[in-house]
């Protein structure tokens, strides 16, 4: 097994403290920091997302794994250089919209989005349209990415949405939305871009969106 | 004297009540909006909630405090409250009981997860410590922990919720896994089952999460893991979605014609959860009774 295969089983397995040991060794032997993504932590991670799809993993294997790969990762972002680091898979802005404080689906998904190489920017619950707007502004996203777990909050979702129209902004993101309430057929119907049935989904469409964004 | 279970449950299964949140919304309620609150806001509605599944046959019912713990309350900007909304919950059940029902004060999932470190657990400790203590100095009979999906805060729950002494029910809620059998969080129902009763759990069970009929596979498999008595409250089925709204499409016709393979699973203890209305329990009193007999304990 190379360096990668093992660093992948690492954090396939949720070994935090061996994903860090085992990218200190990739880096000693000179393999290159932005290597380590394609070869090792991105598809470490969609082996996660598989698992978890397929009921093999439950939040805590994929909570655990993400830890792991945010271990290898940790130590790989600072070296980075130039354009590697400004070129992320994306910048992606989450929260759960006005009016709903759940929490944990958002988190996950954020915690996965960052495994698979986006820069996350996680503006918490109960977010207004206006901070949404803010956001997309201040940190030149390319992803919205909106949580709601209530039947009605998640008209809500339509406000941030209508309140990106507004400041000129929709061209410019790809907007996702997922919760226990949300479908496909509700996520068409308000004009979103995508809607991700878990967190796997989810990273998977953030990722087919940024490239188009 | 301590309410005892045993006793309870002597003369077959005990009817307890159905849902309340989702009887709020139709009082009103956003949801959005805490329903906790309503015990100091609107108490004549939470009792009149009671007071219904008491007329249709409850002869056990819960307090209207599933988000009462101090970290759940914190996100509605009501941590402050605790007492007041524990109390309150507890006097509002205890008038609607009278003395035709048994008040179970209800301890809810703090809403954070450990694993994340979003909350620990010594202020998860501190949390259900208060609330169980309020709940049961107000008056409560007994205690009940539900809708947990991790084991480890389920347990936190149940530990402080033994320390007032009452008896303690402690259910998980099973909406995951390819049958529906699993957790959010990946417990089994036997895992469920016998790491509740090593807790100290009287009676352990399941609610929320899914219809009745998934329910039944569950009990049986909850009641060979543990010699504990079962309890489980289903949902009215999985909510569809209808212009945006949630609509529970079991009829109470429905649910009760499962409820006697509930019995025969082991349950000892069964009732509603989310859209599940009196009409419920009425359905469920009439099914109950001609296939068991009707259980006299606290008539």
């Amino acid at each position: 097994m190379t360096v990668f295969d093992e660093l992948q089983q690492a954090i396939i397995n949720g070994q935090a403290a061996l994903a860090k040991e085992l990218t200190k060794k990739g880096l000693d032997s000179g393999k290159k920091p932005r290597d380590f993504f394609p070869n090792a932590i991105i598809p470490a991670m969609d082996e996660v997302g598989r698992r978890m799809r397929e009921c093999e993993f439950f939040i805590p294997e994929v909570l655990i794994a993400a830890r792991a790969s945010r271990a290898a990762t940790d130590l790989l972002r600072p070296l980075l250089v130039g354009d590697e680091a400004v070129q992320a898979a994306g910048v992606v802005v989450c929260g759960t919209v006005k009016g709903d404080l759940h929490d944990i689906g958002k988190n996950i998904v954020a915690m996965m989005l960052e495994s698979a190489g986006f820069r996350i920017v996680d503006l918490g619950v109960d977010v207004a349209p206006e901070k949404i707007v803010q956001a997309v502004k201040d940190e030149n996203a390319n992803v919205v990415a909106l949580s709601a777990l209530l039947t009605t909050t998640m008209v809500n979702m339509k406000g941030s949405i209508e309140a990106l129209k507004a400041a000129g902004l929709r061209d410019k993101v790809k907007i996702l939305v997922g919760g226990a309430p949300v479908t496909d057929a509700w996520a068409n119907s308000i004009g979103a871009d995508g809607y991700g049935k878990d967190a796997p989904a989810a990273v998977e469409l953030a990722r087919r969106l940024a490239a188009t964004a | 004297m301590h309410l005892n279970i045993q006793q309870l449950i002597a003369n077959g299964p005990v009817l307890v009540d159905g849902a309340w949140g989702t009887e709020f919304q139709k009082w009103g309620l956003a949801a959005g909006d805490c329903a906790d609150a309503w015990n100091l806001e609107r108490p004549e509605r939470v009792e009149g909630v009671g007071r219904a599944y008491v007329e249709a046959g409850s002869r056990v019912i819960l307090t209207n405090t599933f988000r009462a713990n101090r970290v759940a309350l914190a996100g509605y900007g009501l941590a402050r409250d605790v007492a007041e909304i524990n109390r309150a919950g507890v006097e509002i059940s205890r008038r609607a009981a009278g003395d035709r029902a048994q008040v179970f004060g209800l301890i809810g999932p703090s809403g954070k997860l450990l694993l994340t470190k979003e909350v620990s657990e010594g202020e998860l400790c501190d949390a259900f410590l208060e609330q169980a203590r309020v709940l049961a100095v107000s008056g409560a009979d007994a205690l009940i922990v539900e809708t947990m999906s991790d084991l480890a805060e389920a347990r936190l729950a149940v530990a402080a919720a033994r320390a007032t002494g009452l008896p303690v029910v402690a259910c998980m809620s099973f909406d995951s896994g390819r049958n529906k059998d699993r957790t959010m969080m990946g417990a089994t129902p036997e895992q469920a089952a016998r790491e509740l009763t090593a807790a100290g759990a009287d009676v352990v069970g399941a609610n929320c999460g899914q219809g009745i009929e998934g329910y039944v596979g569950i009990c049986r498999r909850m009641r060979a893991a543990t010699n504990r008595p079962i309890w489980i409250t289903p949902n009215a089925g999985l909510p569809e979605f209808e212009g945006g709204r949630a609509v529970y499409k079991t009829t109470a016709a429905e649910f009760a014609a499962a409820a006697p393979g509930l019995v025969t699973a082991g349950a000892a203890f069964v009732g509603g959860c989310c859209g599940t209305t009196p009409e419920f329990i009425r359905a469920l009193a009439r099914t109950l009774s001609e296939s068991t007999g009707p259980n006299l304990a606290c008539a």
